[in-house]
C-alpha cells in the first residue's frame, strides 16, 4: 500500500523528516511543504538524509512554499521532484493514503 | 546607561524561525518597528532557521500570504543598524551572506554615510553579544 508522507517543519528545528523517513516504507513518498520545503534543499546539513532514502522513496516538494522563501528550485537535491498545488492534489489522488506529519 | 533622565538598555530581538510557516517572523518584525519608537539600543539575531528570514528573491504570491521581506531594509531608517547574522547557522543550510538582503543604514556622525548593518559572527561571538544584553525577546 502506497502512502504520502507530508511533512511541514525544518529538519533543522524538528525531527518530523527524520522520522518521517525511517518509518516510511520503501515505494511511498514524501512531499516537504511549508518551512518543510528546507528540507529539500541540497547542500545542507540535512541533505544526506534525502540523499540517502531516495533510492527507496520519491522526495517532492511544493514549488510555491520554495518560492516564498526564495529558495530556488534549480538547487532542491537531485532527484527531488518539484510539484505546484495541483500536483500536491494529483499526489494525494494516486496514493492510498496520506500522513501528515506534525 | 543614562541619557539625561532616560534609562536606554539593551534590547535583543533573537529570531530562529523560518519566515511564513509560522507567525514569529512577522510578528517578531512587528514589535521591533514597534520598539524603535522607545529610543532604545536595539539589536537583532538571525540565527537558526531565522537566517531564511532575510533570504532574497522571496516571491509569495502562490502562498496567499503578505510578502513581509521588503520591510527588512527599511530598519536602517528606525535607526536599528546592530544586526547579527550566525555564521554556522549560513553554513548549516548551505548558505553565504550573497544569498541574503543587503541591510544598509546611513550614518549621522559620518555625513550619512550609507554602512552594512549586518555583522556576520561566529556562534561564540554571538554569545558575547547576548551576554551583554539587559533583555532578550525570543522569536
Amino acid at each position: 500500500m502506497a502512502m504520502l508522507h507530508t511533512v511541514n517543519k525544518s529538519p533543522f528545528e524538528r525531527n518530523a523528516l527524520e522520522s518521517c523517513i525511517s518509518l516510511a516504507k520503501a515505494g511511498s513518498s514524501i512531499l516537504l511543504t511549508e518551512d518543510g520545503v528546507v528540507g529539500a534543499m541540497q547542500g545542507t546539513a540535512h541533505s544526506k538524509k534525502i540523499e540517502d532514502a531516495m533510492a527507496n522513496i520519491s522526495f517532492y516538494v511544493l514549488g510555491p512554499d520554495l518560492k516564498a522563501r526564495g529558495l530556488s528550485e534549480s538547487n532542491v537535491v537531485n532527484g527531488v521532484k518539484v510539484v505546484d498545488y495541483s500536483g500536491f492534489v494529483d499526489l494525494a489522488a494516486d496514493h492510498d493514503s496520506v500522513q501528515s506529519w506534525l | 546607561m543614562e541619557d539625561g533622565d532616560q534609562v536606554i538598555k539593551k534590547f535583543m530581538y533573537m529570531n530562529r524561525k523560518a519566515p511564513y510557516g509560522t507567525i514569529y517572523a512577522l510578528e517578531s518584525l512587528e514589535v521591533v518597528l514597534i520598539a524603535a519608537a522607545f529610543d532604545q539600543d536595539v539589536s537583532l539575531v538571525f540565527a537558526d532557521d531565522g537566517v531564511y528570514q532575510l533570504m532574497k528573491g522571496q516571491n509569495t504570491d502562490d502562498i496567499g500570504m503578505k510578502n513581509f521581506s521588503p520591510t527588512y531594509s527599511a530598519l536602517g531608517d528606525y535607526d536599528i543598524k546592530k544586526i547579527y547574522i550566525e555564521k554556522e547557522s549560513l553554513e548549516e543550510r548551505g548558505l553565504t551572506l550573497e544569498d541574503l538582503q543587503e541591510l544598509k543604514y546611513e550614518d549621522e556622525d559620518d555625513d550619512w554615510a550609507e554602512k552594512d548593518s549586518i555583522h556576520l559572527v561566529s556562534r561564540a561571538e554571538l554569545a558575547d553579544v547576548i551576554d551583554q544584553q539587559d533583555v532578550v525577546f525570543s522569536f
